[in-house]
C-alpha cells in the first residue's frame, strides 16, 4: 500500500486505519480523523515545546522480533500487528510513522489525562466567578471531561502575583497560569518582541515580563486569545460581559486593506469584543490591537440617528422621505456636470455598484474616493488603510482613487461644481476640505455614521450605517473577495449605505428593483466579469481569490517559510 | 363510563326550601355561640395580622443580596443568576473594585444589580446557582409598588432586604 503512495503512511487511530502524509504530527492526524486530543501548549501556528503533557496518548509500533523469533506477519490489508508501548507519548511533538498505532481512549491515556488535570488544578485558584475566561476556558472544559472531581492535595495552594499589569492592554494573573508558554512563544516567534518568560522555576514558577519592559506591541492582545486559561486577560474587555451572553458574527476587519477575518461578539445591539478568526490566506490566527479595539465608537454618543436638513444655521431632525425629497428638489436644478460624488473606499462592492448607478443616472461629472495611506507594519497592517480600494478600482472604475479630490476642491471654489454628494466619508477631517469651500456649494449632502465636522456644512445629513451594520463584500489587498456580515442594527433611523444610495437614485427618478444587498451582488456577477459565476454562498466565511494584485501579506510569507522549515504545522 | 345520578324526588314541603334555610341558620347560630365561647377560630385579619411567624424555612420570597460578617458584599458579579433566571428579571453590570479598596483582591463587584420584581417568579434558581453564596430568597412576599420603576429592586434595596448573613464559606480569606 505504502509503495503506491510513497508520501503517505498508514496509521491506526482508536482501532481504525487512516492514511496521512509523512511528517504529520500525531495530534493533527487525530484531528483529521475527527478524534480530539486535549491539549494546552500546542498551537498549530507556534512551535511545540511539549510542556503541558495534556496530549499524552498510548502509542504502538510493529514488534521488533528478538533474534530467532519469527517476524510478524502482515494481515490481508498489509498492516502489521501493533505492539503497544508501556509509556505514553505526547501527540503534539511526535510525527506519525508507518504502521503506527494511537489509542486516545485507552485506560492508560485516560489515566494520564486525569493525572495531568489534577496536577494542573493543584494550584489553580477558584476564580471562575470573577474570571473573564470562564465559559471559554479549556481548563474548565477538560476538567469536566477528564477531571477527577476532587484533588488528592491537602496542602495550601501556592500564592502567586495576581492582577499584574504586564502591558497597557493586558492584565496577568499568575495563579491562573498553567505554564503552557503559548504567550511566550507568540511574542518571540510571531510578534518579534520577546518580553515574556518564566522565572522562579519550580512550584513558584511565574510568567513575568522582562524587567523594565512591557508587553506593549501592536499584537499583544493575541496572547489573550491563545491563552487557554484566564491568566492573560484584556483590559478593554475586562469584566465587560460574560462570554456566554454574547452572540458571535463572522465578518471582516475594515481598518486596513488586509481585511483580517474576525469574529464580533455582541449582546443586545452592543459590541463587546472582537477576536481574530483563522484564515490562513489572510491573517493566519492573529490581528493587530489597533484594529481590534477600534469599535467603541459604534456605540458612542456622537452617532447620527436620524436624517436632518439644514434650516438657517442649524439642523432639524426629519424623516427619510423629507430629507430625500429635499435632495431631489435641490438636485433638480443642477446639471450633472456640476455635481460631484465623493464615495468611500470603506464601502462594499455592492454599495460601490449603487454609487456607480447613481453616477451614471445623474450623469455626474466628478467621482472620487478619499485615500488613506499609512505605514505597512510588516505584519498584518497594510499601508492602505481603506478596506476596499481594490473594489473602488474594479466596481466604481476609478483607476487612481484620490487623484480627483484637488480638482473637485478647485471646481467648487471656482463655482463649476454646485452640488456635492459625500457618501460615508469625512471630508473636513480626512480629505482636507475646509468650511469655506463647502459653504460655496449650492447643495451639499453627506451620509455618515457619525456627526462629524463635515456634517456641520451639509444641507442634508443622512445616517448611514457603519461596517458592523451592513452586509456586503470587499476585496482585500491581495485581491481576495471576502464577506462583510451585519452584526447589529444601526441606531435610530440609520439605513445601510446601499439603501441610502438606492433611495437617492429612486428619488431622483431612477427606478431599480433592488431590495437587498444580495440583489446587488447578483447584478455584480452579471455586470463585472471578475464576479461572474460567484454566489454569496460560494464566497463562504473565508473568501475567494478574485483578482491578482501582486501584493502579499508579510506575516503570512514568514509563516509559510516556517511551515516549510517544519517548525510549525500551520 | 358515565354514571347516571338520579335526582332525588322532593316532597312538597321540601320544595318550599324553608326547612333547609332553617337547617342552615341552625349551623350558623351554633358557630355564633361557639365563637362567643371562644371555640371557633376566625379568618386572619390580613394585613393587620400576618402569618410571617408561621412561614416554613424553605419559603421562597423575594431574592436579595447579602453581606457577610466582615461587611463584604458577597456578590462578585459573575452573572450566573442573570443567565439562569427564567423570566430574565436580573440585570447586572459588573465593575472592577478599585485597588485602594479593602477588598481589592476580589477584583470584581456589581456596579448595577437590578431585579425586576414584576418579572421575578420566585423560583430560587438564582440562589441555587450562586457560586459565592451571595443571593438568597428571603421571606418577604408582599412586594408592592405604585409604578413599574418602583418594582425594580436596585442594589441598595437588595442589600437592605438581604442584610448580613453569618456562617458562610469565607473563600476570600487571608490566605487567598
Amino acid at each position: 500500500m505504502s509503495d503506491e503512495k510513497p508520501d503517505l503512511v498508514d496509521v491506526q487511530i482508536d482501532g481504525e486505519w487512516h492514511q496521512f502524509p509523512k511528517g504529520t504530527r500525531m495530534i493533527e492526524a487525530c484531528r483529521q480523523a475527527s478524534v480530539e486530543v486535549p491539549h494546552y501548549c500546542y498551537h498549530p501556528k507556534l512551535t511545540s515545546p511539549g510542556n503541558c503533557r495534556m496530549c499524552l496518548v498510548e502509542m504502538g509500533m510493529p514488534p521488533r522480533p528478538h533474534p530467532g523469533e519469527a517476524t510478524p506477519e502482515a494481515d490481508e490489508n498489509g498492516h502489521l500487528p501493533i505492539s503497544w508501548m508501556p509509556r505514553p507519548v505526547i501527540a503534539c511533538a511526535n510525527t506519525v510513522a508507518p504502521n503506527m498505532g494511537i489509542r486516545t481512549n485507552s485506560e492508560l491515556t485516560e489515566d494520564c489525562r486525569e493525572g495531568v488535570m489534577e496536577l494542573l488544578l493543584a494550584n489553580h485558584p477558584l476564580d471562575c466567578p470573577i474570571c473573564d475566561q470562564a465559559g471559554e476556558c479549556t481548563l474548565q472544559e477538560f476538567s469536566v471531561e477528564h477531571g477527577q472531581g476532587e484533588s488528592h492535595f491537602r496542602e495550601q495552594k501556592v500564592k502567586k502575583p495576581k492582577n499584574v499589569d504586564v502591558g497597557p492592554r493586558i492584565r496577568l494573573d499568575d495563579e491562573r497560569c498553567i505554564m503552557c508558554s503559548r504567550c511566550v512563544r507568540f511574542t518571540d516567534e510571531i510578534a518579534d518582541d520577546p518580553v515574556l518568560g518564566f522565572t522562579d522555576r519550580g512550584s513558584h514558577t511565574v510568567l513575568t515580563v522582562y524587567p523594565g519592559k512591557e508587553l506593549a506591541n501592536n499584537y499583544s492582545l493575541n496572547t489573550v486569545d491563545i491563552c487557554p486559561v484566564g491568566a492573560l486577560t484584556s483590559n478593554d474587555f475586562r469584566f465587560q460581559m460574560r462570554v456566554w451572553f454574547m452572540k458571535e458574527v463572522k465578518t471582516i476587519d475594515v481598518n486596513c486593506a488586509t481585511g483580517s477575518n474576525i469574529t464580533v461578539y455582541q449582546r443586545e445591539g452592543q459590541i463587546y469584543r472582537i477576536t481574530p478568526r483563522q484564515n490562513n490566506d489572510v491573517n493566519s490566527d492573529w490581528m493587530p490591537d489597533s484594529h481590534r479595539l477600534n469599535f467603541h465608537w459604534i456605540n458612542g454618543e456622537d452617532r447620527l440617528t436620524d436624517p436632518m436638513v439644514k434650516e438657517g444655521n442649524s439642523h432639524r431632525i426629519t424623516s427619510w422621505q423629507e430629507a430625500l425629497a429635499t435632495t431631489a428638489d435641490k438636485l433638480a436644478g443642477i446639471e450633472g456636470s456640476e455635481i460631484a460624488v465623493i464615495a468611500s473606499a470603506s464601502m462594499t462592492n455592492e454599495e460601490l455598484l449603487m454609487v456607480n448607478r447613481l453616477v451614471k443616472h445623474l450623469n455626474v461629472g466628478h467621482v472620487d474616493t478619499v485615500p488613506r495611506e499609512g505605514e505597512n507594519d510588516n505584519y498584518l497592517v497594510a499601508a492602505d488603510r481603506n478596506p476596499n480600494t481594490n473594489g473602488v478600482k474594479l466596481v466604481l472604475g476609478l483607476d487612481n482613487p484620490g487623484s480627483q479630490l484637488d480638482a473637485i476642491k478647485k471646481g467648487i471654489k471656482e463655482g463649476r461644481i454646485k452640488a456635492l454628494l459625500c457618501l460615508q466619508e469625512n471630508l473636513v477631517d480626512d480629505a482636507g476640505f475646509d468650511g469655506e469651500t463647502l459653504d460655496k456649494l449650492d447643495f451639499f449632502l453627506t451620509a455618515h455614521p457619525i456627526a462629524n465636522p463635515t456634517a456641520d456644512f451639509a444641507d442634508v445629513v443622512l445616517p448611514g450605517g457603519c461596517w458592523a451594520e451592513k452586509s456586503g463584500t470587499m476585496i482585500n489587498v491581495a485581491g481576495r473577495l471576502q464577506r462583510l456580515n451585519k452584526v447589529i442594527d444601526g441606531p435610530g433611523q440609520t439605513l445601510e449605505p446601499w439603501e441610502v444610495v438606492r433611495d437617492l437614485i429612486q428619488v431622483t427618478g431612477g427606478g431599480n428593483g433592488i431590495y437587498s444587498a444580495l440583489d446587488i451582488f447578483k447584478q455584480l456577477t452579471e455586470e463585472i466579469s471578475e464576479f461572474s459565476g460567484l454566489t454569496w454562498g460560494r464566497i463562504g466565511d473565508l473568501g475567494l481569490p478574485l483578482i491578482e494584485t501582486g501584493k502579499t501579506i508579510p506575516l503570512l510569507e514568514r509563516e509559510k517559510e516556517r511551515i516549510t522549515q517544519g517548525l510549525i504545522v500551520g | 363510563m358515565a354514571i347516571v345520578v338520579d335526582r332525588p324526588k322532593l316532597k312538597w314541603w321540601e320544595h318550599l326550601y324553608l326547612p333547609a334555610l332553617a337547617k342552615g341558620l341552625r349551623i350558623t347560630l351554633g358557630h355564633f355561640f361557639k365563637m362567643l365561647r371562644g371555640n371557633t377560630k376566625v379568618t386572619m385579619q390580613y394585613p393587620e395580622e400576618k402569618w410571617d411567624a408561621n412561614l416554613p424555612d424553605h419559603y421562597r420570597g423575594a431574592p436579595a443580596l447579602v453581606t457577610d460578617e466582615q461587611e463584604r458584599e458577597r456578590c462578585v458579579a459573575c452573572q450566573l443568576c442573570e443567565f439562569i433566571c427564567p423570566p430574565r428579571a436580573i440585570t447586572i453590570k459588573p465593575e472592577e473594585i478599585p485597588s485602594d479598596d479593602k477588598w481589592a483582591k476580589v477584583e470584581k463587584r456589581p456596579k448595577v444589580f437590578d431585579i425586576d420584581m414584576i418579572r421575578c417568579i420566585y423560583c430560587g434558581f438564582c440562589e441555587e446557582v450562586c457560586p459565592e453564596q451571595a443571593i438568597y430568597l428571603r421571606k418577604d412576599y408582599a412586594i408592592t409598588g405604585t409604578s413599574r420603576e418602583e418594582m425594580v429592586h436596585d442594589k441598595e434595596k437588595l442589600y437592605e432586604i438581604g442584610g448580613v448573613r453569618v456562617g458562610l464559606v469565607n473563600k476570600w480569606n487571608a490566605l487567598k
